[in-house]
């Protein structure tokens, strides 16, 4: 990035007139760096000293195996539940008029809205043996508290919103003529959803679920109250990242964690390739 | 098939029923999954009577707690006010080369989950990590700390600003400014003068939804705040550690703050998105 390309490129002379350049991309680019990008180098360092051989055997240790498998497993059933709900919701919350769908949507916003540590308090004691759900559940031999029903409840309540808030507006912009036109050519609902609604709503869907599987597998504050995490069994992968180096044993954390990183990275890059889908899509229209 | 006409094609009567039914499984879906839930935080934090709770908002540690994650909250609300507008200011008004990789590194903290933050600053200055023997040397304190815990609390929160005031004002474009700029103003006048007023209220959305955040973090600040009672404790922290220690009812009514803060922030993101529309 040579400062002479800046200078001929027409666009940035005819941009830099406003003042503040310097200014502001110096307070940016210390505070980024300091703040964001100092730590992130620091975790991908540690993660290259441990070298290829050791860093395969820490994350096929049988304790990460089993902390990884059981996040991803949690994950992905909290991912299918909010995909199903997430559409229902939308669906509702953008075709239909009732008393209470203003309150409804604003309910939508209240998993993000609401501290994590929270959420997994509460959801914990509902589930519990004497808690409102856990007491109904009792006598039929469910337990959800510490197993990973529990851990897939609290991923899903953490990421409720994607799905609904990528799929609203979509919806909101289809041309009700399309639909219209299906009609009138004889398709049934069920052609007009599948043929019609599914197709233009599909790519926004699928970055919503992706967003959404992602958060649920790096969510930890709601998830620890419900888990229970024994180790083997109810343990999420981050959690062994923290207490490994509560055990000073930093390889091992650098080791799960740029596991986790990866797996967010290729989850980014999928979302960012539906995206671009998606505009392109949306340009012509 | 309906017969083409309009009002048939609009209001086809065989979907009422889909529609309740869809609408009572949503509503029935919600009420399960998000509003028992809240009502629950209240009811159990009340369920031994209101003197019980005031007692429990009033334990020491807990007040201690409330103290520290509001000293958070006013350090980091400055800090993202000022960075966000700087970062916005640059990307929006000026082209150079790396603004995209940029922009990337400014919204990097969303696709990191907080918990794996925490692991990074440990990793960075912790005693075994990459600063620890210079932090051991200068005696300096960061982790187990205040500065360790606002500066992971930075690090989360530091796109939340920018993000909601960066699309607006590349949508409004530099025009204005350019016109008080040829009359003669200063930069601090066009900022002040300009540009404030057209992205004052994406700026307290995004501050709103900064403090809101950096209030109740919890994975991130978990890993590098140690939780020392009465010292290092977030109040996020301290309803894990009044879980655990069987305390349920005190760790709901140190939730119950958290979640009365949560309820105003989508107060007033309706209040403010009322406006802007």
């Amino acid at each position: 990035m040579s400062v002479a390309a800046v200078i001929d490129a027409p666009a940035g002379r005819q941009r830099r007139v406003l003042p503040g350049f310097g200014l502001t991309m110096g307070v940016t680019l210390t505070y980024v760096g300091i703040i964001v990008l100092l730590p992130v180098i620091a975790l991908f360092l540690k993660g290259a000293e441990i070298g290829p051989v050791r860093f395969w055997d820490i994350v096929i240790a049988p304790r990460t195996l089993a902390a990884l498998r059981l996040t991803v497993t949690a994950a992905a059933l909290a991912t299918a539940f909010n995909a199903l709900y997430g559409l229902l919701m939308a669906w509702v919350l953008v075709r239909y008029r009732f008393p209470g769908r203003r309150l409804l949507d604003a309910m939508m916003d209240i998993p993000f809205a609401l501290p994590t540590a929270v959420a997994g308090l509460a959801l914990t004691a509902l589930f519990s043996q004497n808690g409102w759900y856990g007491q109904l559940l009792a006598p039929a031999g469910v337990s959800v508290v510490y197993t990973i029903w529990g851990v897939a409840i609290a991923m899903s309540f953490t990421s409720i919103p994607f799905v609904v808030r990528t799929v609203q507006p979509i919806l909101e912009d289809l041309d009700p003529g399309l639909e219209e036109a299906a009609r009138t050519l004889g398709a049934s609902p069920f052609q007009i959803f599948a043929k019609v609604i599914v197709p233009a709503i599909l790519p926004a869907f699928l970055i919503g679920t992706t967003i959404g599987f992602a958060r649920s597998l790096g969510e930890f504050g709601a998830v620890i109250f419900i888990a229970g995490n024994l180790p083997m069994k109810t343990e999420i992968a981050s959690l062994l990242a923290v207490i490994r180096l509560e055990e000073y044993d930093y390889n091992g954390a650098a080791a799960i964690a740029l596991t986790l990183v990866a797996i967010a990275l290729v989850l980014l890059v999928l979302s960012n390739w539906l995206q671009s889908r998606l505009t392109r899509r949306r340009v012509p229209a | 098939m309906t017969p083409a006409t309009a009002p048939a094609a609009l209001a086809p009567r065989p979907d009422r029923r889909a529609q309740w039914l869809l609408v009572g499984l949503a509503v029935a879906l919600t009420m399960f999954i998000v509003v028992v839930p809240l009502i629950y935080i209240f009811w159990r934090a009340l369920s031994e009577g209101l003197g019980v709770f005031a007692q429990n908002i009033l334990a020491p540690d807990t007040l201690h707690a409330i103290w520290l994650t509001s000293v958070v909250a006013v350090i980091t609300l400055p800090v993202n006010l000022a960075i966000g507008i700087a970062a916005a200011w640059l990307i929006a008004r000026f082209t150079f080369p790396g603004r995209k990789l940029l922009l990337t590194i400014i919204e990097l903290p969303f696709s990191i989950s907080p918990i794996i933050a925490g692991v990074c600053y440990l990793l960075l200055y912790g005693r075994q990590g990459l600063l620890g023997p210079v932090l051991a040397a200068g005696d300096i304190k960061i982790l187990f700390a205040l500065p360790g815990i606002v500066m992971v609390t930075l690090f989360v929160t530091s796109p939340f600003v920018a993000r909601e005031v960066l699309p607006l004002m590349q949508a409004q474009g530099s025009e204005q400014e350019q016109a008080a700029l040829t009359l003669g103003a200063s930069g601090w006048q066009i900022f002040r003068l300009v540009t404030l007023p057209n992205i004052r209220w994406a700026l307290l959305y995004g501050a709103v939804l900064a403090t809101a955040r950096a209030v109740g973090e919890f994975g991130a600040v978990s890993v590098v705040s140690g939780a020392i009672r009465g010292q290092t404790n977030t109040l996020p922290l301290q309803i894990e550690l009044l879980f655990n220690d069987l305390n349920t009812v005190g760790a709901f009514a140190a939730a119950t703050t958290l979640t009365l803060i949560a309820l105003m922030v989508l107060v007033v993101k309706t209040v403010i998105e009322g406006r802007t529309r």
